[in-house]
């Protein structure tokens, strides 16, 4: 399936997406929204240490309370086992997805889940939970990574052995895997490095920081089969997650979909689902859960914290030769960081002949991270990115052009292994070096700083379907969930390929039962996988209506052809068919106009983008402020800029957010001390400028419309363009976020 | 447990409901008159999800006792378009591509609304702090920014048209 | 033939050897040669991911080869 044409009415353009209405006035109905008869309320006992093992659990005072309908714990849900689970983002097995939804012996995070209460109000639901009695014997908690890495750790799992070394292990420890990455040969090649720059970096814990926290309703009836109304980034991997932790079979629930208030990545796995969904089959009732937002911070997948050994070197023309990284990331209280998304994105940048690369996966006793944007890829990006700013400023070569000297392009081989095909790294450095701001003059205490990022993206299993309507309007169903503006995008593509006005078709996100099955809205996959899937269905349907036309006129099939919304004979001997008089009279020429198009594609596009980052830091307080930011990134191409844009935009202030403030706080005993939106403190209006940004179209040969992902790599710059930029104001280089005012005066205040 | 009667209004309407002391402005707009636009994000006036304006101040409705809206004046999301008409505001936003998810949409529109019912003419500063009390973790407030900027200039012209007519 | 290349992880049971070519027409065909060259591969090749000519494969098994494609098995990796 390839690009054709390269003109076009609806795609590229910016009309108003279907879903806006609802959500300016109020109207569409995100995941708490929902609301049914006889509903019970649902709430979670949360483990108070960060590590302990549970002795006993009482619920009897609990269960005794007027209006408690049921009390369920870790012993009520199958044990599993290993199995990986697949479909959902971030590496898990069923069997420890299981105990992250309630602990069994041991609770191994402050906030892990301990038990289950569901009662007539909310209320109740709360003071009966406070009523069960745990008795815990309180471990010591590993934090860091240096402590859990240490020989005399004390171990989260004692059946964990890490996997990946050359020879298997004797002991458990907290290391669940290495991951090794290497080709060439770096040691010798050090030799023909004029410069080597060896650093060590470390990231804190942050968290998506979606702004709807996780909501459920659950109605499971007496035969086991039921219905789920609630936001997540896939409601087809929800339910199958859900069904497999409870030994269900996912069929027999319905999931259906609510608007999703922001996920990131966050809202891939499942907290609350299985949980609402045995309460409702133990009490016969629908039963509701919302997380607080302390909730939300304590105990869901915020992504790792890592600590990351970075040397490189280069040849006086700036050429690299040699890259090595050794790489810590915290999973959390169960094994699955994405170390080896870092270990795969931390030079796919760079065409370097010589590269040893090793990643840990660590588990601490902190939430079990899930994945967050460019899972693994921000982390590696800011050490990567800094080691680079530094061997530039040695060798006096422009940070943008020592890029452009080691960037891959086609045909090079990543370090990961394949060979890129069309990618657009390139023009996105050019694009950066050639915009006024980059020759932009800065004042005292002012710095630029400048970084590139990688991000593969992904193709995924996917369903859709067309339906044209009698009058000629259209319906298009994905079951992706929109987190940003698919849903217009879909319809562009087929408003395209119908020919159609883009507001003459309606695009519906489908529940399990109405459509195929589609993987998560994730990996920056929608626009690309479902508009392929969406692209062929309409192409099926216009096939169709001219195969109609053509037996209409009793003329050959190739004598008819698809222009404009219309079917139009090639010798011109018929007036043409529009697709509204086609859809009227459809009963008489076959039935109705129907397409259903399942794919699990190839062809995924790499998506890569550079950034300029200007700040200025105030030498009293510390503070760092963003002064200027252009963002170019390679789309593909940009089937609604303004969603583009926005997903640019929004994905560098996050990464803005992660260089400068966010980080999860620990006290010694492993409690968070800052579960909340006032001190876990995420990038407001006022902090920001504008974020300039340069849409870079390089079309990606294998979609028709030349899509690649645009989701998730603006992310993975920022970190690094910040660190560079404040290095550029203060000629300090700080090589552990936050880079909050305290770190930066510390920073000020050194040699 | 005993519950309190509650008479005030809502986007221009009597309205009466029941609620427990305990109870928020935010729950009792949600769960007791099923005014469900108005989000909960924080539960501590952190995000500004659940933004409303009180007697023309603008409130997080999570941090106001349901009681305390006896005898008061509420505006939300929900009463912000005249009729058929939308509020420049929402014009813009849609129109600008302001939000992505959408959560936090209705917040900003009324956090907006309360800046340009005091000040019909805020510079782009001014429109970020006066936003500033409201979280959105998909755009960047870019789109927002300028939504807003674009809607303070649509309310002038309508204004002009007006006092033209 | 195609080309075949090995992740550090499977390196252990290859003996080293990081690429090879193998004369396959499809993935199950490739499959099949690696168990005969070395024994036991086949079930680490099954969790490892996948790319094609390029691209990470999610239905690798299904896919057919060209003559002159290249294979990688790359670690598991998790989504975006």
């Amino acid at each position: 399936m390839t690009a054709t044409r390269t003109a076009y009415k609806w795609v590229g353009t910016r009309p108003v997406r279907h879903d806006g209405l609802d959500k300016v006035t109020g109207r569409a109905r995100f995941g708490a929204d929902f609301a049914t008869a006889g509903m019970l309320h649902g709430a979670v006992l949360r483990s108070p240490h960060a590590h302990a093992r549970i002795r006993s659990i009482d619920v009897s005072e609990a269960l005794a309370v007027s209006g408690v309908k049921a009390i369920i714990t870790g012993a009520d849900l199958p044990e599993l086992d290993d199995n990986q689970v697949e479909g959902g983002e971030g590496n898990a097995t069923y069997r420890d997805l299981s105990r992250n939804i309630l602990a069994r012996d041991k609770v191994l995070y402050e906030g892990h889940a301990v038990a289950a209460v569901a009662a007539t109000t909310l209320r109740v639901a709360e003071q009966a939970a406070q009523l069960i009695r745990v008795e815990y014997q309180v471990l010591a908690p590993v934090l860091t990574i240096e402590e859990a890495m240490a020989d005399d750790a004390p171990l989260l799992h004692d059946d964990l052995f890490t996997s990946g070394l050359d020879s298997p292990p004797k002991e458990p420890s907290n290391i669940a895997a290495r991951h090794v990455t290497s080709r060439g040969d770096p040691d010798a090649a050090w030799e023909e490095a004029d410069l080597v720059v060896e650093r060590e970096y470390f990231t804190k814990a942050v968290h998506q920081g979606y702004i709807e926290p996780h909501a459920v309703v659950a109605q499971i009836g007496e035969d086991g089969k039921g219905t789920v109304w609630g936001s997540s980034q896939g409601h087809f991997v929800i339910r199958t997650l859900t069904a497999n932790v409870l030994g269900w079979d996912p069929g027999d629930m319905k999931f259906i979909p609510a608007e999703i208030g922001g996920g990131f990545g966050g809202k891939t796995t499942i907290y609350l689902e299985p949980l609402a969904a045995l309460l409702s089959r133990r009490t016969g009732r629908p039963v509701k859960m919302v997380m607080t937002r302390h909730e939300v911070f304590r105990a869901t997948g915020p992504t790792s914290g890592t600590w990351m050994k970075v040397k490189m070197g280069a040849r006086k023309d700036g050429k690299l030769v040699a890259a090595q990284a050794w790489m810590a990331y915290e999973a959390g209280a169960f094994p699955g960081s994405p170390v080896g998304l870092g270990v795969m994105g931390i030079f796919a940048c760079y065409d370097i002949p010589n590269v040893y690369l090793e990643g840990y996966d660590v588990v601490v006793n902190k939430p079990k991270v899930a994945a967050y944007r460019a899972p693994g890829a921000p982390m590696v990006g800011f050490a990567a990115e800094s080691v680079i700013d530094e061997l530039a400023e040695q060798l006096r070569i422009d940070p943008v052009e020592i890029r452009l000297r080691n960037a891959v392009a086609e045909g090079v081989r990543a370090v990961y292994g394949p060979k890129y095909r069309k990618i657009g790294l390139v023009e996105t450095l050019e694009t950066a070096r050639d915009h006024p701001h980059y020759s932009a003059p800065l004042g005292p205490w002012q710095g630029r700083g400048v970084a590139s990022g990688w991000w593969m993206n992904y193709g995924g299993e996917t369903s859709a379907t067309v339906n044209i309507n009698s009058d000629g309007t259209a319906v298009v169903m994905s079951g992706c969930p929109d987190i940003g503006g698919s849903r217009a995008s879909l319809a562009q593509m087929a408003a395209e390929e119908l020919g159609i006005d883009v507001h003459r078709i309606e695009p519906v996100v489908a529940d399990t039962h109405s459509i195929g099955y589609n993987d998560l809205t994730g990996g920056s996959r929608v626009t690309f996988a479902v508009g392929m899937a969406v692209v062929s269905a309409a192409r099926e349907l216009i096939e169709d209506m001219c195969s109609r036309a053509a037996r209409m006129w009793d003329v050959p099939p190739e004598e008819v052809e698809w222009v404009e919304g219309r079917a139009q004979s090639v010798s011109g001997a018929f007036p043409p068919l529009t697709l509204e008089e086609l859809a009227a009279g459809s009963a008489r020429t076959g039935g109705p106009l129907s397409a259903t198009n399942t794919v699990n594609p190839r062809g995924v596009g790499v998506a890569f983008s550079t950034q300029i980052c200007d700040v200025e830091v105030d030498p009293e307080t510390g503070r760092v402020t963003i002064l200027r930011y252009t963002v170019a990134q390679d789309a593909g191409r940009a089937i609604h800029p303004d969603y583009v844009e926005g997903q640019m935009q929004g994905g560098v202030v996050q990464g803005i957010g992660w260089a400068l403030n966010e980080e999860y706080i620990f006290d010694g005993d492993g409690v968070m001390e800052n579960p909340g939106f006032l001190d876990y403190r995420m990038p407001v209006a006022s902090d920001l400028p504008m974020i300039d940004t340069v849409i870079v179209e390089v079309p990606n040969p294998e979609h028709p419309y030349g899509v690649r992902g645009v989701g998730e790599v603006g992310i993975v710059p920022p970190l690094g363009a910040v660190a560079n930029a404040v290095y550029a104001a203060t000629g300090k280089r700080i090589q552990e976020l936050p880079m909050s005012p305290v770190k930066v005066l510390e920073a000020l205040s050194s040699g | 447990m005993s519950r309190t009667y509650v008479t005030c209004v809502v986007n221009g309407d009597p309205v009466d409901f029941l609620c427990h002391d305990y109870q928020t402005l935010l729950s009792a707009l949600r769960d007791e008159l099923g005014l469900t636009g108005t989000k909960e994000g924080c539960g501590t006036g952190d995000c500004g999800a659940c933004s409303v304006i009180l007697d023309g101040q603008l409130v997080c409705s999570c941090l106001v006792f349901a009681p305390e809206a006896e005898g008061r004046s509420i505006e939300t999301i929900e009463g912000m378009a005249e009729g058929q008409h939308l509020h420049p505001l929402q014009e813009s936003f849609l129109e600008g591509a302001a939000f992505q998810c959408g959560v936090c949409t209705p917040g900003f529109l009324i956090a907006a609304k309360a800046l340009l019912d005091h000040n019909p003419t805020p510079t782009e500063t001014e429109v970020r702090y006066g936003v500033a009390g409201n979280l959105c973790r998909c755009t960047g407030y870019d789109k927002i920014v300028r939504s807003v900027l674009d809607a303070a200039v649509r309310m002038r012209e309508q204004d002009t048209r007006k006092e033209t007519a | 033939m195609a080309q075949v290349f090995f992740s550090n992880a499977l390196q252990g049971l290859t003996g080293g050897t990081t690429e090879m070519e193998v004369k396959a027409s499809s993935m199950r065909a490739l499959a099949r040669s690696l168990e005969e060259h070395f024994p036991g591969i086949g079930l680490q090749l099954k969790s490892a991911a996948v790319a094609i000519d390029g691209d990470i494969v999610p239905s690798a098994w299904w896919e057919t080869l060209e003559p002159d494609s290249e294979v990688h098995f790359l670690p598991a990796i998790s989504g975006g």
